[in-house]
């Protein structure tokens, strides 16, 4: 028995045929071909399906694609505009904040989550608010370092000025 | 022919990163093919069972699943997976290990079938329809039970369960010492059982071609060479050159990715059966129940010692914990690795080292970041502190007393067989580290602290580790069943743009960036003129791949070979053009000039292009620019340090905070800092995390009680500080840049430091036995007991 969902992903529209059970980072990965979001657990635990739907992050494991009726979808692949990295992938590469790059696309959405709504966090504010998020590379200093980056850019320097 | 400033020693931005930022990287499961079959493997829930049938008729009933196989099926035409690293210099058990158990179950994980279908939705149906008779027997998880008389039997051809009883060290001369002392220290410690927990997990997709009797494999790999050999030499018996092994875009191994798993075997045997491609991912569940695990020993150690602090002998016993089979390298990282490292940064005369290597019902063991040298640094780093509680003395002044000195390298252990320690000087390290905490400041502020109650904690590593693994007469001599050279093959094309291929095989370790900055700078480049290529076996020579933190000291040692051959030819074609003597002229700043005339010179690019255009070569001289080279490593490196830890504990909750984390450490000279820092950042985090946080636990009957990541507490963002990092600088002798190895070295010093803080902060308190994790539960606990 199949379900009609129709979604929009970084700003381009799609409609297709699913089972009810497809998980929503399956129909990204599989059926759009956006192998941006990784899966890397099967307990929601580790944040690397991270994606921003309708404003928030939310782990696209734990979501079926059916649920995503209607919905906004921004992935890691709608993050850079016309060829021009958004401040946060810009940071992640300043301060080396990604080695083995699996766990990077869900990072960079919590980020993109966590700047929208804290635009100039602490340290521990950063840290708490990627608590969804493991890393087991990089120790997460430099993650931090380059969210910090990031939300300087943001409010400060080109990007601003560009906005 | 403008002088640039040298790419090496320089923070260069990482050639990686753009696509990986993207989500452009193509990891395991981002690769399709067409057609392509989805194997899900059924598992045994048993901890030690006898398989007495199989049912699988159901399973292969269901719409869209294609076949399903089971052990039987694949015994006569796929062999057992080998055991490549023995403990060499004694007899080892080495029981068969097969992709799918046959007659019994020996772990709870252990491959019983396998389905293949359409989908793997559909797949993972499928498995609930196999009905398997099992025979339950009686499990062993734990090492001293598992040795006990009258423990269950895990393999005929392992009695008692003991796949090796190896020694080093002497034995008498330890004894005498031990008897002369003026004061004896013993410990049991429990080096537990840790998940490595690469945010990627493993997977394997093979395609098999019949017109061209081809096998391509993809798998998450930290060595594709070796998986290609062993796959078609020791399994599946098919010929080396037809078998091609590619690892993609690997999201992290930890050493978990080194070895030759099942799955592998299968989809590949499977895909040349139905002559389809198949692929596994496995879920993170599954890496936990049956990727390999590591560390798991259970330790009793002994410090003899003066009362002036000069330690004189050391003995050890150490029960391995192998798991149910044996892995690829599972024996050898208890003892070569493990061994023959226990007196650390120490001058300790007297040394005896015996280490049982057992089969348990649980999952295999291998190695993992470290592999051996967290397990005999803890040991010996742990130990120092003990000592320095009993004798009344500050555990600096112990480590100092105690440090080789400098004049002594290259320096070689007493008795333990170990190629020589390269280059160290412990004692700068060392200061720089104190200075760095202003450890009397922070004594003074501990002393105030326990007045008002405050358990503050200074936990010092000062640690050595043997890492560029190896000369390969050494380490086959150690029971390492194949070499440890490095390739590199590096290509010069028409146009001055440069392909260096690599045996070595990053996961994570940035090598494109660092190869490329060392090549650049051989010739005189951009960085973004070389391509390094690594990864597939095809067209590539044989390398043996990245771990034991060796990619730079090894592979970048075949890399500067094959730089410097090129660097030949190109000087016989510069003189040629300038119509010099080939003693006329030097290679230097991306030119072939006179030497003492700079500006008369032929540049690289025009080198590139008469190399290609042949009409103006010397006369005799072939086409082409490009070298292939092997490296076999004279030593080991061996990186040092010192790391301090200062903790705080709160004595309501157990809770330990780290206040700071302070790691001063000697990897030789740095290729690229940023990289090189992000390589302790990580190994840190690692080793923090089996200090409070970490540890697989199985129950009597093998069941994983740790199953998931709600139960393994891998750390996050905000359970971890940031980290305080400072180098040293004392060159290798040998090796490449005289660099050491970065790679593991963090997770090797970090553990002993947390846990030595920990034990500082309670020690007035009269607690001294502190096993890992340090939970809240475990710290409040051992308050609460000592009360």
């Amino acid at each position: 028995m199949k379900h009609t969902v129709a979604l929009r992903v970084n700003g381009k529209s799609y409609e297709h045929e699913v089972s009810p059970r497809l998980l929503l980072v399956h129909h990204l990965r599989e059926t759009l071909g956006l192998t941006g979001t990784h899966i890397g657990c099967d307990t929601s635990q580790c944040g690397a399906c991270t994606i921003v739907m309708n404003g928030l992050s939310v782990k696209s494991c734990t979501i079926l694609a059916v649920q995503a009726e209607g919905a906004e979808i921004l992935t890691v692949e709608g993050l850079a505009v016309n060829g021009v990295l958004h401040p946060l992938q810009q940071g992640f590469w300043e301060k080396h904040g990604l080695q083995c790059g699996f766990c990077t696309p869900g990072m960079l959405m919590a980020a993109y989550n966590l700047l929208n709504r804290n635009p100039n966090p602490s340290e521990d504010e950063i840290r708490h608010g990627l608590e969804g998020n493991l890393c087991r590379c990089t120790g997460y200093h430099n993650i931090v370092a380059a969210i910090r980056w990031a939300a300087e850019e943001m409010r400060t320097g080109a990007f601003a000025a560009a906005r | 022919m403008v002088a640039t400033a040298p790419l090496v020693g320089q923070s260069v931005r990482r050639k990686e990163d753009p696509r990986l930022i993207a989500g452009q990287g193509r990891y395991l499961d981002d690769i399709h093919l067409p057609n392509t079959a989805h194997a899900a493997l059924l598992r045994s829930p048993h901890g030690h069972a006898r398989i007495l049938s199989i049912d699988t008729s159901k399973a292969r009933a269901l719409p869209g699943v294609v076949a399903v196989y089971t052990g039987s099926d694949m015994k006569d035409t796929a062999n057992p997976l080998p055991c490549a690293f023995t403990a060499g210099g004694v007899p080892n058990n080495l029981p068969p290990h097969r992709a799918l158990a046959v007659d019994k179950a020996r772990y709870v994980g252990d491959g019983i079938a396998v389905v293949v279908a359409e989908d793997e939705y559909i797949a993972h149906d499928a498995l609930d329809l196999i009905e398997v008779e099992y025979e339950v027997l009686p499990a062993v998880v734990d090492v001293e039970k598992a040795r006990a008389e009258g423990a269950p039997q895990l393999h005929e051809e392992a009695p008692g369960n003991l796949c090796m009883h190896w020694t080093a060290g002497n034995q008498e001369k330890a004894d005498a010492a031990f008897a002369a002392a003026d004061v004896v220290v013993k410990h049991r410690i429990h080096n537990q059982r840790l998940i490595a927990n690469p945010m990627e997990t493993r997977g394997a997709l093979a395609n098999y071609d019949p017109g061209t009797g081809e096998l391509t494999l993809w798998c998450t790999s930290q060595n594709p060479h070796i998986h290609k050999l062993l796959l078609a030499a020791f399994v599946l018996g098919m010929p080396e050159h037809k078998v091609r092994v590619i690892a993609p875009e690997v999201g992290g191994g930890f050493g978990s990715k080194i070895f030759l798993y099942p799955d592998m075997v299968i989809v590949s045997w499977v895909a040349r059966h139905l002559c389809r491609p198949v692929k596994f991912v496995e879920t993170r569940s599954e890496n936990y129940l049956a990727t390999q695990q590591g560390r798991d020993h259970t330790q009793y150690v002994e410090v003899a010692a003066q009362r002036d602090g000069k330690v004189t002998g050391l003995r050890v016993r150490s029960l391995a914990n192998l798991g149910a089979y044996l892995s690829t390298a599972g024996p050898g990282v208890p003892t070569t690795l493990f061994g023959r490292l226990v007196s650390g940064a120490y001058r300790i005369p007297a040394i005896w080292v015996e280490v049982e290597g057992v089969f348990t019902n649980t999952a295999l063991v291998d190695a993992y970041r470290g592999a051996g040298r967290p397990e005999a640094t803890f040991l010996i780093e742990r130990m120092m502190d003990l000592l320095a509680l009993e004798l009344g003395m500050d555990p600096a002044e112990v480590r100092r007393k105690n440090f080789i000195p400098p004049d002594a390298f290259p320096y070689s252990p007493a008795d333990l067989g170990l190629v020589p320690y390269d280059s160290g000087n412990y004692e700068p390290a060392l200061d720089k580290a104190l200075q760095l905490v202003d450890y009397r400041e922070l004594r003074k502020q501990q002393d105030e602290g326990r007045k008002h109650g405050r358990l503050l904690g200074i936990g010092l590593s000062s640690y050595i580790e043997i890492c560029g693994l190896a000369p390969s007469a050494w380490m086959q001599a150690q029971g390492w069943g194949a070499p440890l050279f490095e390739s590199s093959q590096v290509r010069i094309l028409a146009t001055g743009k440069i392909i260096a291929t690599t045996g070595s095989s990053s996961h994570g370790q940035g090598h494109e960036t660092t190869f490329a900055q060392i090549v650049a700078d051989q010739f005189g480049v951009g960085v973004d003129d070389v391509e390094i290529v690594h990864g597939d076996t095809q067209g590539a020579p044989f390398g043996l791949g990245t771990y034991g933190s060796r990619s730079l000291a090894v592979g970048g040692g075949a890399m500067l070979r094959s730089t410097e051959k090129i660097k030949q030819k190109l000087i016989a074609i510069g003189a040629h053009l300038l119509e010099v003597s080939p003693e006329d002229v030097e290679y230097a700043d991306g030119a072939v000039s006179v030497k003492g005339a700079p500006g008369r010179g032929k540049a690289f690019g025009d080198l590139a292009m008469a190399a290609w255009l042949v009409s103006s070569l010397p006369p005799g001289m072939e086409a082409g620019l490009e070298a292939i080279s092997y490296y076999d490593p004279p030593d080991c490196t061996f990186p040092f340090g010192t790391h301090i830890c200062v903790v705080e504990v709160d004595p309501d909750t157990g809770k330990v905070k780290i206040l700071r984390y302070v790691a001063v450490d000697d990897v030789g000279p740095v290729i690229n800092p940023m990289i090189v820092d992000g390589q302790f950042h990580g190994g840190i985090a690692q080793g923090i995390g089996q200090a409070l946080f970490e540890g697989a636990v199985y129950d009597d009957d093998g069941q994983l009680k740790t199953g998931s990541m709600m139960d393994y507490a891998v750390p996050k963002a905000d359970d971890l500080p940031s980290y305080e990092t400072a180098r040293t600088v004392t060159p290798s002798p040998h090796s490449p840049f005289g660099a050491k190895g970065a790679g593991e070295a963090g997770t090797i010093a970090s553990t002993p430091a947390v846990v030595n803080a920990v034990a500082d902060a309670l020690s007035h308190l009269g607690i001294h036995d502190l096993q890992m994790p340090l939970t809240p539960q475990c710290v409040w606990s051992a308050i609460q007991a000592a009360k």
